[in-house]
């Protein structure tokens, strides 16, 4: 199965994953909070890979659960003290699940370019929902006072506020996210999915009930992203509408694009590189008089990775790996 | 047993419409235990229309479907696979992102009657090839191999009733004779199975009975030896 990463792959995650691991000993605040996005939104690009890479499920309105999930931080969170991380955790993971269950059994049944639609229709409900809910801080957006952390009595184990552990929390949650979905690939739930995805009626005459094993997938894709949208909440301790609408969903699709579709690791080169591009484009001293119009460059390199990289970033890695049957 | 006065598969007066054709018209036939049907005719006369209604993909219009003699109208596609039938389709879609043995893994499980007489060992043991071919990607087999792969897979779920969809169609002619030995190995363990093919002389040697349709209709429905009777029915329809 592809999910098993080759020896090249495994070794330039390795690499890449040291890098970032190094950025707060060097880099200042700013380097270190971007890499902590590039991060988060990895996760969220990832979630969203195992959608529309290995189910064929191309979902438009993923930010709705990586909004809610930053969104459900900001309403638990009492506003004197600091929840405890466990249940601010359950709670985020386990509400967000409910959303994607409810969203997912309505969306699963569509498929294409309507799936596209359904899922775009109930982002937007879900942006105007928070959009116009004085409760929720309405358009402004809120603050989150006191980010949640875990506390034995005075002995503080982890605390989100502080820069370096939300930092290392992230790290170690982009590498067990990782390890989650390649088992889940590697199950026979996951051949289905896969199954599923070259097609769908073969799977049924081999007697699986595919509605359900997408609306699974959707549901574990929906919860990584909720579980994305709590980081990405304790970043800067600030939740917007923005969060959920359709430029954060169609941002996680052109990660995953540009990282490489079916691939997991994809994510990480596609956030990387739509971050690391964008910091470049930005720079006057660097673009010029473009770099006030930045959105061309991206456009433009976009494209080419597209049109000249057969399936993204990922295949500067994976052009060198043997062929599965020499490999094994 | 007394299941075996049952029909596993009959159809009684199907019509199907496919868009404002009118493909099929009053089909009947049923397929009981063990038994091998054969079903002949040129191309475009219905005879994949026939499978893909048994499997539910498509709805007849009219006519009842009744598979081990429930009326499978308002099963979905995988309740009636659940119920033992295994589609081999022509166009063999094997999954090209799984190896040849995730191929057959994700479709392993136990028949309906708890049996599960093909597995892993039994499988490479009628097609050594795939063995040799176990860590391949689907889509890095020859044609026949993906046939072979196809078969197999349907076996893997261990059925009662094997549609076998023009499983022989461009192979090379010893792949071929590969494909017809074990379709007489899966018939002699007793699997029920519904054939579609062009070979009329193996077809003849392996099935119990016959059935030739001509657009959408059934004009032979017998044993072999009723049909080699009829010469100039079988030069009209096969061009045998």
């Amino acid at each position: 199965m592809v999910t098993v990463p080759s020896r090249n792959v495994a070794i330039c995650l390795f690499v890449i994953l040291l890098c970032f691991a190094s950025v707060p000993l060097f880099g200042d605040k700013y380097f270190v909070k971007l890499a902590l996005r590039a991060i988060i939104f990895s996760i969220f690009a990832m979630s969203l890979d195992l959608l529309i890479g290995y189910t064929g499920l191309v979902s438009f309105g993923h930010a709705a659960f990586f909004g809610l999930g930053a969104y459900i931080v900001h309403l638990v969170s009492p506003v004197d003290e600091s929840l405890n991380l466990f249940i601010c955790l359950s709670l985020t993971l386990g509400l967000t699940a409910v959303a994607a269950s409810i969203i997912g059994a309505f969306s699963v049944r569509t498929k294409g370019v309507y799936f596209i639609m359904v899922t775009l229709a109930f982002a937007q409900m879900m942006f105007y929902f928070f959009f116009n809910w004085p409760g929720a801080g309405g358009s402004d957006g809120a603050f989150i006072f006191f980010k949640p952390a875990l506390k034995f009595g005075d002995l503080t184990v982890i605390d989100l506020d502080d820069g370096h552990t939300l930092y290392f929390f992230s790290l170690f949650a982009w590498v067990a996210c990782y390890i989650l979905l390649i088992f889940v690939l590697r199950s026979p739930f996951g051949q289905v999915i896969q199954g599923i995805k070259i097609n769908e009626h073969r799977m049924q005459g081999l007697g699986y009930d595919t509605y359900l094993y997408k609306l699974v997938s959707f549901v574990i894709a929906g919860t990584i992203a909720g579980f994305a949208g709590f980081l990405f909440a304790c970043i800067d301790g600030f939740v917007s509408p923005g969060l959920l609408g359709w430029r954060e969903s169609g941002i996680a699709m052109v990660m995953v694009i540009l990282g490489g579709q079916g691939t997991l690791f994809g994510a990480l080169l596609g956030s990387v590189g739509f971050h690391g591009m964008e910091e470049i484009f930005r720079e006057p001293a660097i673009t010029g008089v473009i770099a006030e119009h930045w959105q061309i460059l991206m456009g433009i390199f976009v494209i080419c990775v597209v049109l000249f990289l057969k399936n993204g970033l990922s295949a500067l890695i994976t052009r060198f790996d043997s062929k599965a049957g020499e490999d094994v | 047993m007394v299941e075996t006065d049952i029909p596993i598969l009959s159809l009684k007066n199907i019509h199907c419409y496919i868009g404002p054709s009118h493909i099929l018209r009053d089909v009947t036939f049923s397929v009981r235990p063990g038994q091998c049907l054969s079903l002949m005719g040129r191309n475009g006369m219905g005879k994949t229309t026939i499978l893909r209604t048994i499997m539910g993909h498509i709805r007849p219009t009219k006519g009842i479907v009744h598979i081990n003699g429930v009326n499978s109208a308002l099963m979905k596609t995988h309740i009636i696979a659940l119920s033992g039938i295994a589609f081999v389709p022509e166009t063999r879609s094997i999954f090209p992102n799984l190896s040849v043995i995730e191929n057959l893994t994700m479709a392993a499980r136990t028949g309906v009657d708890g049996r599960s007489d093909w597995t892993l060992e039994r499988i490479f043991n009628i097609f050594p090839k795939l063995e040799e071919r176990q860590n391949f990607w689907g889509d890095e087999l020859s044609g026949g191999e993906q046939q072979m792969l196809t078969i197999s897979r349907g076996l893997m779920t261990n059925p009662s009733l094997l549609l076998l969809d023009e499983v022989t169609e461009g192979l090379a002619p010893l792949v071929r004779e590969d494909i017809w030995r074990v379709i007489l190995e899966i018939k002699n363990s007793g699997i029920a199975s519904i054939i579609v093919d062009k070979h009329v002389k193996r077809l003849l040697e392996i099935a119990d009975q016959h059935v030739i349709l001509v657009r959408g209709e059934i004009v032979f429905h017998g044993d072999g030896k009723t049909l080699v009777e009829c010469p100039e029915l079988m030069k009209q329809h096969l061009g045998v």
